[in-house]
């Protein structure tokens, strides 16, 4: 019998607002313990919250990027239970009514193996809003454990997805594709180490072809998408295995061990804690209008789908490379900037995808911080149409730039790669390479296709690789009456 | 003095003939004199006080007073108050002293009012006899073997007895009405939302709402002026221009609706009280009021439906006393368990806890539906009775509480007893309409003391002002309120 995996992700999102949500507080990140904790973040007697309506305008751009439902009406709840870093006593989320519904994504799984890459859609549950914890310090003080509430009352958009993944390389996939989405609209800063975007994963197993779902087991708090593959794939296999083993999965949640690369359970789900969920007396109902969509929705950049259909229009992408020219917002900037400095869009795609897409990830770079600009990799892209340079030596050009040693005109200069597309001068190499291999030639005059390669070979060797090799290839032929 | 309205007291400053120092160390001489037999003072803090009166008669000298300036006014121990301990009756907040200022103390700062002290109150204003206070029961001022109502007790005797000239407190089924009708002075409730919550403790929080309590409905017209209006710290605080509540005081009844809700007269209503305020009503009538007969079908129905909701938010609002960051903290303890649980069982009292295990059974899994979310409904259904009620009357009269002043002690094991208190105020609460309660006369009881009755006025939403004109002509026309009790001098007092 063949399993299937069923995975479903719920990711926080912290969103960029410079307050919290619920107060005036800080929400800069690193400051000293409790100095950006105000009376409403320590939840002294009789604060009471009042919503960040920016928290909100970031709600609205989710809900308008992922083509989801936008709630006229959504309510803020609270979540009843005890922990030190929790100050009221209750988080303050919303649990009925949130404010985004029904959405959905488009992802791009890339190939592994001989499995070709593929798109598939990702259905969005909900996203709704919420305030974070603060966080328990262990070790600063002996025998003690300090609360830091500086970000208690941090804006979290929390997103929930159908449980539509069918592999570890599709969760992180999404994941990938959620972190590039919330940067590209301007409401998360994706910062992991940080914990500004922290996922939890739901994974199940079934027999293929089984339409019920499996018991799950939720992995807590995933901050990079190496340990998403790596946990995914060890809790896949466990439960695979517990259940051949005649064993039974048990709804738990669970941590994943970066160093031993396994998840352990953390506490079983039937001790959960029962929330007492009720609508916060303290807030009124969230009412979102078309009119307050409108105001979010011209503040919007050109969302990746938009951007994709543009470029295969516009440029004459195919939709694989407009697809992951568009999976970061920063990489289709340079590629516009590329295309807009004079560079055909084509090539233009083909570098940004290849060379200078292998460069960042080699130096583990972005490509903000690339050393070729997007002018320079034009200039370059430049040379090698109107033939000033062949294909190789752009390489070299290439390489000399990313190293700092200046502006392409001149490293061309500087290295003597100006391609010779002087017929004179390469009729004579071509007389000497026909010359000097008379037996190659036989060969090709024999049937033997492989012998020309062969003589081009030759000659583009004895220019030193300057020579046009469209011009080899044409003037060859003629010589040789092929 | 002590029984001038706030109006002459104003007068007297503005003419120099008493400085706000002289008329606030009166007010300090008469709580030292009477509150260690009373208590409804649980903080004083003499140099605060005084440097407010100065600071105030400051501000006189230079022309620039308010109406209040420089009036000395006590404020419910609900109330934070920058410098002040603030308790909320409870000993888990027994050392707290609260490093911010409440919405309505800011503004009575602001209008250059002094703060004599803070009163007492049943614990996180759970109660209606102020006897679950940690620091102890309040004398009625009529009769110190009674209690002076709740849960703004301290606030209630502190007017009563005089020993302030207004003060503030909070209702959040009757906290402000049933005392005032106990102890025999004019308190308010305003519509829900006029009155800022910030920084005053959560009972309840859809249904508290602080108002004023004093002699006079001229004189609760006065401090609305200082404490209603928009906050925006408070989400539930409602964006309507500043209003005088004075304009409409002397307004004529003619032609006046007055409903009066036959269930508010029913069984339960003590004889006597009932007398008291059949003849306010026939007052009514000479003052040109027209008597409609009304009905408030689910009234029997707010009790319960009270006992579940406010007990919901009150088990979710008192989360926040956990000994972590402030507060009562037990002393030893074995894990964080433990901490929680001892720090809770301690800090908390008796009438506290049964209402936190109350609200946290009817929020529980499998019964949300049955109890929350059905109290929610019939919420909005005794809401309903009102809306139609009111298109009959323009305001509605009955009792303000179903009997007396009881005995200290006398209902303390009762709770249902207790609760039962407050059956002709909570449904206000729950509608979030205004209610006030104005004393219409006495009433004898069996041990042949004169006790306060006080007549219940039910305005619609916002119809404050309106209220206070018709309490104001009544007492045109009465001199109810203008009764005080005769206090005995503590013996050894020359």
């Amino acid at each position: 019998m063949e399993w299937e995996v069923v995975i479903g992700l719920e990711t926080h999102t912290q969103l960029q607002t410079k307050t919290k949500i619920f107060s005036g507080a800080s929400t800069a990140f690193g400051a000293e313990p409790n100095t950006q904790a105000c009376e409403v973040s320590i939840a002294l007697p009789g604060v009471l919250p009042v919503l960040n309506k920016e928290a909100v305008n970031c709600a609205i751009k989710f809900g308008l990027a992922v083509n989801a439902e936008i709630a006229p009406r959504s309510v803020f709840a609270r979540k009843n239970y005890f922990y030190p870093d929790l100050p009221k006593g209750y988080q303050i989320s919303q649990y009925e009514l949130p404010v985004v519904g029904k959405g959905a994504v488009t992802i791009q799984v890339p190939a592994v193996g001989k499995n070709p890459a593929y798109e598939k859609v990702i259905n969005i549950t909900r996203a709704h809003l919420e305030e974070d914890a603060g966080k328990s310090v262990h070790g600063a003080v002996e025998g003690m454990s300090g609360i830091d509430l500086n970000r208690a009352g941090t804006p979290l958009l929390e997103i929930v997805t159908e449980p539509d993944m069918r592999s570890a390389a599709e969760a992180v996939a999404y994941a990938k594709k959620l972190h590039e989405l919330v940067q590209w609209i301007g409401i998360c800063d994706g910062n992991m180490q940080e914990g500004s975007f922290r996922c939890d994963v739901n994974v199940s197993v079934r027999h293929k072809g089984s339409d019920k779902l499996g018991t799950r087991r939720e992995i807590k708090n995933l901050n990079s998408f190496k340990f998403m593959q790596q946990a995914i794939e060890f809790e896949t296999r466990w439960q695979i295995e517990t259940l051949e083993d005649g064993g039974t999965i048990q709804q738990a949640t669970v941590l994943f061990n970066p160093d031993t690369g396994e998840t352990r359970a953390m506490r079983s789900k039937e001790e959960a804690n029962d929330y007492r969920y009720f609508p916060d007396p303290d807030l009124l109902p969230l009412e979102i209008t078309d009119a307050d969509k409108d105001r979010v929705r011209v503040q919007m950049p050109e969302l990746p789908e938009a951007m994709k259909s543009r470029f295969e229009s516009e440029y004459g992408l195919t939709g694989y490379d407009a697809a992951t020219l568009t999976a970061s917002r920063e990489v289709a900037n340079y590629f516009v900037a590329t295309a807009n400095a004079g560079a055909d869009a084509k090539p233009a795609a083909n570098w940004v995808m290849g060379a200078i897409s292998a460069k960042l990830n080699a130096e583990e770079k972005a490509i903000a911080e690339s050393p070729v600009t997007a002018e320079q990799l034009a200039n370059l892209i430049k040379r090698i149409t109107d033939n000033t340079i062949s294909n190789n030596a752009a390489k070299q050009v290439f390489e000399a730039m990313w190293a700092g040693e200046g502006e392409v005109d001149a490293i061309i200069e500087a290295k003597g790669l100006k391609q010779v597309s002087d017929s004179g001068a390469i009729e004579a190499i071509i007389d000497e390479v026909l010359a000097a291999n008379a037996a190659m030639v036989e060969e090709f005059k024999a049937g033997k296709e492989k012998a020309f390669n062969a003589l081009v070979g030759q000659a583009m060797k004895a220019s030193k690789g300057k020579a046009n090799p469209a011009q080899v290839n044409e003037m060859l032929k003629k010589k040789l009456g092929a | 003095m002590i029984n001038s309205s706030l109006k002459t007291l104003s007068q007297m400053l503005a003419k120099k003939e008493v400085s706000s120092v002289e008329l606030t160390q009166a007010f300090l001489n008469r709580i030292d004199t009477f509150n260690p037999d009373i208590n409804a003072y649980i903080a004083l803090d003499q140099d605060k006080t005084l440097a407010q009166a100065k600071a105030a008669d400051v501000r006189i000298a230079a022309g620039s007073a308010a109406p209040l300036t420089g009036i000395p006014i006590a404020q419910k121990d609900i109330f934070c108050a920058n410098g002040w301990k603030t308790t909320c009756g409870s000993k888990m907040l027994a050392n707290f002293v609260a490093p911010y200022d409440a919405h309505v103390i800011s503004q009575f700062d602001a209008a250059g009012a002094v703060n004599l002290g803070k009163t007492n109150m049943d614990e996180f204003a759970m109660g209606s006899s102020n006897e679950t206070s940690y620091f102890g029961g309040v004398k009625n001022p009529w009769d110190f073997t009674r209690v002076p109502g709740g849960s703004s007790g301290g606030s209630a005797a502190a007017v009563a007895a005089r020993m302030c000239a207004a003060a503030t407190g909070t209702d959040t089924g009757g906290s402000i009405r049933q005392p005032a009708s106990l102890c025999g002075f004019t308190g308010l409730k305003p519509t829900y939302g006029v009155v800022s919550r910030y920084g005053m403790i959560a009972f309840a929080s859809s249904l508290d709402q602080a108002g004023p309590m004093a002699k006079s409905a001229e004189d609760c017209a006065l401090m609305m002026n200082v404490m209603a209006g928009f906050d925006e710290r408070d989400s539930t605080s409602l964006q309507r221009d500043k209003e005088d509540y004075t304009r409409d005081l002397n307004k004529s009844l003619n032609g006046l609706r007055v409903g009066l809700p036959k269930e508010f007269f029913a069984e339960g209503l003590d004889a006597s009280v009932a007398k008291v305020i059949e003849a306010a009503i026939a007052e009514y009538k000479k003052l040109g009021a027209e008597i409609v007969e009304i009905s408030l079908p689910n009234t029997g129905l707010s009790i319960p439906v009270y006992y579940v909701l406010a007990p919901a938010e009150a088990s979710s609002n008192l989360s926040r006393y956990d000994g972590v960051r402030y507060g009562h903290r037990t002393e030893s303890y074995t894990d964080l368990m433990d901490m929680y649980c001892k720090t809770r069982a301690e800090g908390f009292g008796a009438e506290v806890k049964r209402r936190v295990l109350i609200g946290t059974y009817v929020l529980s899994a499998g019964y949300y539906d049955a109890y929350y979310l059905k109290a929610q409904q019939i919420r909005r259904l005794i809401a309903q009775d009102f809306v139609e009620a009111f298109k009959k009357c323009d305001v509605i009269m009955g009792p303000a509480a179903p009997s007396t002043a009881f005995k200290a002690g006398e209902k303390v094991d009762d709770p249902v007893a207790m609760y039962l208190q407050d059956i002709y105020t909570i449904s206000t609460n729950l509608a979030g309409l205004p209610g006030m309660s104005v004393p219409a006369g006495f009433s004898a009881s069996d041990d042949d003391k004169a006790l306060p009755v006080g007549l219940q006025i039910i305005g619609n939403y916002f119809d404050e002002a309106r209220m206070l004109n018709v309490a104001h002509q009544y007492q045109q026309v009465t001199d109810w309120h203008t009764r005080m009790p005769e206090l005995q001098l503590p013996q050894g007092t020359k």
